[in-house]
């Protein structure tokens, strides 16, 4: 066990009677990391967040967050007061208001009242604080619910789904606070079915799949490790196309000046250096293989991939 | 009681009075209660303030009555409905034990009920010290602030029993079936199963016994400590009066309320201990 991780999670099982719905999952979540958990509906995902927020004890394995078993160490040594969490599904009491639901939140956990007035600005609500929560739409709620997750500059932040409702401003508004978070060496488990948009905010992607790890790792070493091929839009005429078909590179003629490529993404720069080549050539646009489709890739594949690079580990039955 | 239980207490009191139910148990309360006391002795033939003891007979059989009733109501989903809000399972990963959270929560219902209680029943007794012209105001004084006092105590009983009904019950609609049953349980069937036992055995069952089973209901307790003082009542107070009065004091009886609140809190908080969310 490194004693320096946020989560360690050392072959975890936890059953819901027959059910495994967490079963046998090791993984070590360095601080001041911001993680993707991605996975399909029933993987594992709240089940997992559950037990590293000590509501859930796990049947058999270890879990440690920062050191302390959250299951039986209620105080984690004084982390709950800075443990952030927004639950899925989450609707608050409607008789409140947007204000008094803070407040109360706030003085459970030990903050200020200034700092209450500060996230309500940040999350957008000021302008509704004196209204009762019952009379709030979807996408308020959730940012009710992230206020209070980021009550007290939190050392961990595990939000569930936090963008379910919320409007691309204040997605993105979120992604930039957990930005900044992540800068004061917050750690951050974002669980999430929304893949386009957080590659570029997530350090590195835990696929779960029935209650396992299917792949970990950065976004580039899942991307590599998939070989999934990247995609070149061409604009104008490649004249030398033999070239291309020996490096392995599928072309596709869109129409008279537009062609679409498809290759491995090592072959990247050997491809740019001789596209730019090419007199004819008026414009190369170059995408690599997006979350979702590193996503579907994995949660596609069941065969042994034991030949893949050793920078991820894939686990399999 | 730390300061957390009282911010959680402080914000289940605030819910309770703007979901009026504060108001609304206050009128419900004195409505019934000035109604019952003006028509109570329509039986024996006369309407208006009569008796203090036929008043107190009369209230009594209301208090046990819808007392529990709200305070099932009131509580039954105070555990079960936080977590169909998904405010149960956040609350759990602040900086609070299961056992404050409840406590807390508990406080909260108790006062609300204590406080509409006092309200409800409190302006009912100013009416009838108003009207009634015969009745002795230190008397009165005395039996109706008992009369109020057990009421609260009883309320808390039934909360304590809402506590463990939520705590133990997976949904709210379940929660609440359970809850009608320990009503009805309570309210009639037990007494009547009692009868049955008295009926069966012929009389057989030892006074002592049977005063030692009405232990078993605090709705029976509750009659015992508010009638026990009126000899003339007797006959109204229904199996209470069967009892040794002799064999039950009144500090037994008040014990065994209090032990009906505490008991079930317990247990409450131990299941609650043990819920997997
Ligand atoms: N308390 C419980 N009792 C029984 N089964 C449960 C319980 N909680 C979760 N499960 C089961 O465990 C599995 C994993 O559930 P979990 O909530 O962790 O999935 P998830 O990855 O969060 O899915 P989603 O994307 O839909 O939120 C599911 O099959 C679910 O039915
Ligand atoms: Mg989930």
């Amino acid at each position: 066990m490194k004693a320096k991780a946020a989560i360690h999670f050392d072959h975890v099982v936890m059953r819901f009677g027959k059910l495994r719905a967490v079963n046998g999952i090791s993984m070590d979540i360095e601080p001041g990391q911001v993680v993707g958990l991605l996975g399909h509906n029933g993987a594992g995902k709240t089940t997992s967040i559950k037990m590293i927020l000590g509501i859930l004890k796990p049947t058999t394995g270890t879990v440690r967050v920062f050191g302390h078993d959250p299951a039986a160490d209620r105080n984690m040594g004084g982390l709950r007061e800075q443990l952030g969490y927004l639950p899925e599904n989450l609707s608050f009491y409607p008789q409140l208001t947007g204000r008094e639901t803070l407040q109360y939140f706030a003085r459970l956990k030990g903050a200020s009242g200034q700092e209450q007035k500060q996230l309500l600005e940040e999350v957008g609500l000021m302008h509704a604080a004196d209204r009762r929560v019952k009379t709030y739409s979807k996408g308020m709620r959730q940012r009710l619910g992230l206020a209070q997750a980021l009550l007290n500059q939190p050392k961990l932040l595990i939000l569930d789904e936090p963008t379910v409702g919320l409007d691309p401003v204040a997605t993105r508004d979120l992604y930039s606070k957990i930005e900044a978070l992540k800068q004061q060496g917050t750690t951050v488990i974002l669980c999430s079915h929304v893949l386009s948009g957080i590659e570029e905010y997530i350090d590195r992607a835990l696929i779960l799949s029935a209650g396992k790890i299917l792949a970990q790792g950065s976004i580039n070493e899942l991307r590599q490790k998939a070989r999934l091929p990247m995609t070149i839009s061409v604009r104008g005429q490649i004249d030398n196309q033999d070239w291309l078909t020996a490096k392995g590179v599928t072309t596709r003629k869109i129409n008279g000046s537009h062609y679409e490529l498809s290759a491995a993404a090592s072959h990247k720069l050997d491809l740019l250096r001789a596209l730019a080549n090419e007199k004819n050539v008026e414009d190369i646009e170059i995408s690599m293989p997006s979350l979702e489709s590193i996503y579907t890739y994995y949660n596609t594949i069941d065969q042994p991939t034991a030949d893949r690079s050793p920078a991820v580990e894939v686990n399999h039955d | 009681m730390t300061n957390k239980i009282l911010v959680v207490a402080a914000k289940e009191f605030k819910d309770g009075l703007r979901n009026r139910w504060v108001a609304g148990i206050t009128v419900v309360l004195a409505l019934f209660a000035m109604a019952i006391s003006y028509f109570g002795a329509a039986a024996s033939g006369m309407v208006g303030f009569t008796s203090l003891s036929t008043t107190i007979v009369s209230l009594s059989s209301l208090a046990i009555f819808l007392i529990p009733l709200i305070a099932l109501i009131l509580a039954y989903d105070s555990i079960v409905g936080e977590e169909e809000q998904g405010t149960l399972i956040l609350l759990l990963t602040y900086p609070l034990k299961r056992s404050e959270l409840l406590i807390g929560k508990f406080t909260g219902h108790a006062a609300m009920m204590a406080l509409s209680t006092l309200l409800g029943f409190g302006s009912a007794g100013l009416l009838i010290a108003f009207f009634s012209a015969e009745v002795d105001l230190q008397e009165l004084l005395i039996a109706y602030s008992m009369f109020i006092v057990t009421s609260i105590l009883l309320g808390w009983v039934f909360i304590a029993l809402a506590y463990l009904v939520s705590v133990i019950s997976s949904e709210k609609s379940k929660a609440s079936g359970v809850a009608l049953i320990i009503w009805f349980a309570f309210v009639f069937v037990f007494d009547l199963l009692l009868l049955g036992l008295l009926v069966a055995t012929g009389g057989a069952v030892g006074d002592a016994l049977f005063g030692w089973l009405l232990l078993l209901n605090p709705t029976d307790i509750f009659r015992l400590i508010n009638l026990g003082s009126f000899e003339a009542t007797q006959v109204q107070s229904g199996l209470a009066s069967i009892a040794d009065k002799k064999m039950i004091q009144p500090l037994v009886l008040w014990s065994a309320l209090l032990v009906w609140i505490v008991v079930p809190g317990f247990l409450a908080v131990w299941r609650f201990n043990k819920r997997v969310i």
